[in-house]
């Protein structure tokens, strides 16, 4: 119990975020409307995408540093998730575009930073399939993962702030900052961002055991 | 010690290179017959051909180029070499002298194919001098990621396919820059507007070389 604290931190944020998500008030705004709820499903999505990316990387760098089978497993298992995270990201932004933007597919340079770094985790697991031997396998892929989210960064840090941009906080659109009048909308942001991230290193957590164990089974047999 | 290892290794590369002639003449022929195929294919309507498009082809162009080129500077090393650099030189004199070798490669291809391109499709560029800077950052560019995605490709199976998957992407951030940066010179424009573009292609070099050049003695080991 005393261990898995976090978890149920993990429920009862992600319930609390639903719940107020949907039935708290929001401030009124032209063209966002009600839309603007998606700030708290649609961003938390990048957030978690990123810190999970990053606990990703990390992993690769320890693998270097300590090439054992688990950390390997980590650094993997948490690229999907970080891709499942991308793509989540990118559907509820699409679905949200559609509504305020007009489009579905807008050429805004944020979503097509976040298709391209989807991309990339893709050749991550395409590079991963073409090795038979394990040890090669979780060394090369972790050079590329290091390598592809050292090349990730600008991409969605630098680019979209230098072109002009529909996206919210660019090319002279307001921030969400700019809205959250009385901090309502912070109220729910924050512990979405947590609720979110948590849950999705649980899937690392979960997934990379069962992968361990699995492992485990093969070399007994 | 290291910068001698790097000036004898690329000397290597260029005496090789300057004995075989496979790959420059190879990459040459491509270059001019790709800008040729586009001339035909521009060739019957004239007016289709914008500034954007046209400056869009040349940079597609060079991307693929060097993308074929730089594929091969791990490809073509055959093991025993390999394992024989291995043990006399550092992997990090080996990837700088790769960089510095296929940004020299990739200048005089990009020249030669800038050169040939306004020759035949016609050359709206204004400011040549900026153009040219940023064909050599291009250069630059291209060759440090590729380098570096060349040696991962190289250890897997069918390379040339994983080559391009891994590459693109890396590379889209740089060629986005370089589009904005010669769209300018081509226009004409102040050359300060470029500036903020030079300043973000020079830092996202900085950051490519930097990683290559811890990431790359990993790779090598294997």
């Amino acid at each position: 119990m005393k261990k898995n604290w976090w978890k149920i931190l993990a429920v009862v944020l992600l319930v609390f975020t639903v719940v107020a998500g949907m039935l708290s008030d929001v401030p009124r705004l032209a063209i966002l409307n009600e839309t603007i709820r998606n700030l708290y499903f649609h961003v938390p999505m990048w957030f978690g995408m990123i810190l999970i990316l990053l606990v990703s990387v990390i992993y690769s760098i320890k693998y270097l540093r300590n090439p054992t089978i688990k950390n390997d497993i980590i650094a993997y298992e948490a690229a999907k998730v970080g891709i499942l995270f991308g793509v989540l990201g990118i559907i509820t932004g699409m679905e949200w575009a559609r509504f305020t933007w007009g489009e579905y597919w807008s050429n805004d340079p944020k979503q097509n930073a976040s298709a391209i770094g989807l991309l990339i985790y893709f050749a991550y697991l395409v590079l991963r399939s073409s090795f038979n031997e394990q040890q090669q396998r979780a060394r090369i892929s972790a050079v590329y993962n290091i390598f592809a989210f050292a090349a990730l960064i600008p991409l969605l840090f630098i680019l979209p702030r230098l072109t002009d941009s529909l996206h919210p906080g660019n090319g002279g659109n307001p921030g969400f900052n700019a809205y959250d009048l009385d901090s309502r909308l912070r109220m729910i942001f924050y512990p979405a961002v947590l609720g979110w991230t948590l849950l999705g290193i649980w899937i690392i957590n979960v997934k990379s055991r069962l992968e361990l164990i699995r492992q485990r089974l093969y070399e007994t047999v | 010690m290291l910068f001698k290892e790097v000036l004898y290794l690329i000397q290597k590369d260029l005496v090789l290179e300057w004995r075989q002639k496979y790959a420059f003449n190879g990459m040459l022929l491509y270059v001019s017959s790709t800008v040729f195929v586009c001339y035909l294919s521009f060739g019957l309507r004239s007016n289709v051909l914008t500034v954007p498009v046209w400056n869009a082809v040349l940079w597609i162009i060079l991307l693929f180029t060097s993308v074929n080129a730089i594929a091969k500077s791990f490809m073509q090393e055959n093991r025993g070499r390999l394992l024989y650099f291995y043990s006399i030189v550092s992997p990090q004199g080996v990837i700088l002298a790769k960089i510095v070798y296929n940004a020299l490669l990739m200048l005089i291809l990009a020249v030669i194919c800038f050169v040939f391109y306004a020759f035949v499709l016609g050359n709206p560029v204004q400011d040549v001098p900026m153009f040219l800077l940023s064909i050599l950052l291009g250069a630059i560019g291209f060759s440090t990621s590729l380098t570096m995605i060349s040696g991962i490709a190289s250890k897997a199976a069918n390379s040339s396919t994983l080559m391009a998957v891994l590459s693109f992407p890396v590379i889209v951030p740089m060629l986005l820059m370089l589009i904005k940066m010669s769209k300018n010179a081509i226009d004409g424009l102040d050359r300060s507007t470029s500036f903020d573009e030079l300043l973000t292609l020079l830092a996202i070099n900085m950051i490519v070389v930097t990683v290559s050049y811890i990431l790359f003695p990993y790779l090598w080991r294997s």
